[in-house]
């Protein structure tokens, strides 16, 4: 395999930093040194990390700017519940299921919205996130506005630790390829971009039900660790949370993407101990990161061993 | 068919404008042929119905004996017409390398898949689209400029990779808009040299527009004329030189830059 010839050692110490993270913190869950409080936060950060990554690929590797993301993810989170809870499907399926239909939603949401440009795409995939709220309100299947309780309690760290990965691995691998550089000129020059042969309408679906697909599988990890889903959970405000986290992390940059989810879940577990002036303070960290930082934590570069390396070697000189 | 490309009756209006009216024009196989005229003329516009960016409300345009009228742009590109622009338009943030590795798309050949699971196959296409890459980017000596962004070259480099970055995408016809703006002679004569060494080494057609008369005059095997959206004239460099109604076309212009004092 290429893919291990190229750079074994950089593949084995980031298997071995993997391998590392994730026994540390079975290990921790396993002999209840975390304390549930504190797997609830992972859990909202595992998550968050999933759908900032994901949104990113559309807002910032496209930069197609969508509001809708609460919205996928509520799809997932529906599909996946019905799947174990109505046709007692094994979980896997479930998430398979919840991804699915949230790609097949991103699709269809794609293809006459995605013609739209800026402020237009803005103002339809808001109207999307709002459609799906209020039609998930107003089917009785489903519950309505009290939602879903009872959902079994099934997401884990493994299912967690593997669907970061999952999303991260694909979304990178596919950022960093032709298909990525064609969607990146997308962000670049709309024009130019079609002028070199790049179909930019597919590669804009095709972000589009990717980002989608991954919301879908936040949503079912979503619904089966915390019991209960309601309509109002995927509001306007969760996709704007998320949206933060991406301009925060940096437009076009997945481990800027990584970095902003980690720090936002953060800041606002520790506000959380001062609830009158949480979201004061939320906001002022905000504005004071982008008066200092406007192109994001991370700008549109990527954390790598390489910049590492080319640090170390401007030091030396 | 003897011509690549074949426009009739082209026309085009913007709200009460004629930018393109009736026009008129033919490229042989291999030939180098040159699109003059004043400020304002419709210059642009052709090509921008040609490229597929406009459509034209009238009139056809054959295109290696197929119609290519009213396709999108990306379409077109894949016909095999490929061109760069007169204000730059780089994909800016991204390196030298990766704007031409863009323009490679269509001879990409491993699937997503294989680039998401990252197969054998998507490494040795990755190779052979960045060592294509590199030998274009060392054709137009920006070899060493390989990991620039694009926005940080001088002037005179980034049209020159707009060029390297519109043969990757391995046209049969070229159409370069304004190429030598903003070059000093040095730099316009290298391109000179440069664009008719390309035209021979790619087997390509090409049609240009230019306001530096002596690139034209030294480079272009035909000319034609745009004033007011219609051709004016065409022929040989010497005979538009010649050509009474082009020097009024052009004095006319200069007697206007007089009394507006520019
Ligand atoms: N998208 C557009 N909408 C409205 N008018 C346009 C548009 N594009 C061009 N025009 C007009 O059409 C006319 C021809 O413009 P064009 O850009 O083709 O000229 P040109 O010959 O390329 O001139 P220059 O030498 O200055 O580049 C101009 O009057 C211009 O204002
Ligand atoms: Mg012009």
């Amino acid at each position: 395999m290429e893919l291990l010839k190229r750079n074994p050692a950089a593949l084995f110490l980031k298997i071995l930093i993997l391998a590392g993270i994730f026994s540390a913190i079975q290990y921790m869950i396993s002999f209840k040194i975390l304390s549930t409080y504190y797997q609830m936060t992972l859990t909202t950060l595992c998550l968050n990390i999933i759908l900032a990554v994901s949104l990113n690929l559309i807002n910032g590797f496209t930069g197609q700017l969508s509001l809708g993301h609460a919205g996928f993810m509520s799809i997932g989170a529906y599909v996946s519940v019905v799947f174990t809870q109505n046709l007692d499907a094994p979980f896997l399926l479930a998430l398979f299921m919840a991804c699915l239909g949230a790609a097949l939603a991103g699709l269809v949401i794609g293809i006459p919205t995605l013609r739209l440009r800026g402020d237009y795409l803005a103002i339809a995939t808001l109207g999307f996130g709002e459609i799906i709220r209020i039609i998930l309100y107003n089917i009785e299947a489903v519950g309505g506005a009290a939602g879903i309780t009872g959902i079994p309690k099934l997401t884990t760290w493994p299912w967690l630790f593997g669907s970061v990965v999952l999303t991260i691995l694909v979304i990178n691998n596919l950022t960093n390829s032709s298909y990525g550089r064609a969607i990146v000129s997308i962000r670049e020059d709309e024009v130019a971009s079609e002028l070199m042969g790049i179909n930019i309408v597919n590669y804009k679906i095709l972000a589009f039900i990717v980002g989608a697909m991954f919301a879908g599988l936040a949503g079912g990890l979503y619904a089966h660790f915390f019991y209960i889903i309601k309509p109002n959970t995927f509001g306007f405000m969760k996709s704007f949370d998320v949206l933060v986290m991406v301009v925060l992390g940096g437009l076009g940059s997945t481990s800027g993407a990584v970095i902003a989810a980690i720090f936002v879940t953060i800041l606002s577990t520790v506000l959380q101990s001062f609830p009158e002036l949480r979201m004061v303070l939320y906001a002022m960290v905000l504005i004071i990161v982008m008066i200092f930082r406007p192109q994001g934590l991370m700008g549109n570069k990527e954390l790598s061993f390489k910049i590492l390396r080319r640090k170390r070697g401007e030091a030396k000189k | 068919m003897n011509n690549i490309l074949e426009i009739n009756h082209l026309t085009k209006t913007f709200g009460g404008l004629n930018a393109v009216s009736d026009v008129n024009m033919y490229i042989e196989k291999g030939e180098l042929v040159g699109l003059i005229g004043p400020n304002g003329a419709g210059k642009t516009t052709v090509f921008n119905l040609i490229t597929g960016v406009y459509r034209p409300n009238e009139g056809s345009i054959l295109f290696d004996g197929k119609s290519i009228g009213g396709l999108s742009p990306h379409r077109i590109c894949r016909e095999g017409i490929a061109r760069t622009f007169q204000n730059i338009r780089l994909f800016k943030n991204l390196t030298a390398l990766d704007n031409v590795k863009i323009a490679f798309h269509k001879e990409v050949n491993y699937s997503l898949l294989s680039a998401v699971f990252r197969t054998n196959r998507f490494y040795q296409g990755e190779d052979q689209i960045e060592q294509k890459a590199l030998e274009l980017l060392e054709i137009f000596q920006l070899g060493d400029k390989r990991n620039e962004l694009a926005s940080n070259l001088p002037y005179g480099e980034q049209r020159r990779l707009e060029i390297a970055r519109a043969l990757a995408t391995d046209p049969k016809l070229l159409i370069l808009d304004e190429p030598a703006a903003g070059m000093n002679p040095q730099e316009t004569n290298a391109l000179t040299e440069l664009i008719h060494w390309v035209r021979g080494q790619f087997n390509l057609s090409v049609l240009l527009i230019e306001h530096d008369m002596s690139l034209v005059m030294g480079l272009c095997e035909r000319l034609y004329v745009l004033n007011y959206g219609q051709i004016l004239a065409s022929g040989l460099p010497e005979e538009i030189r010649n050509n009474p109604k082009v020097i009024e076309a052009y004095l006319g212009e200069e007697v206007t830059k007089v009394v507006s004092g520019s």
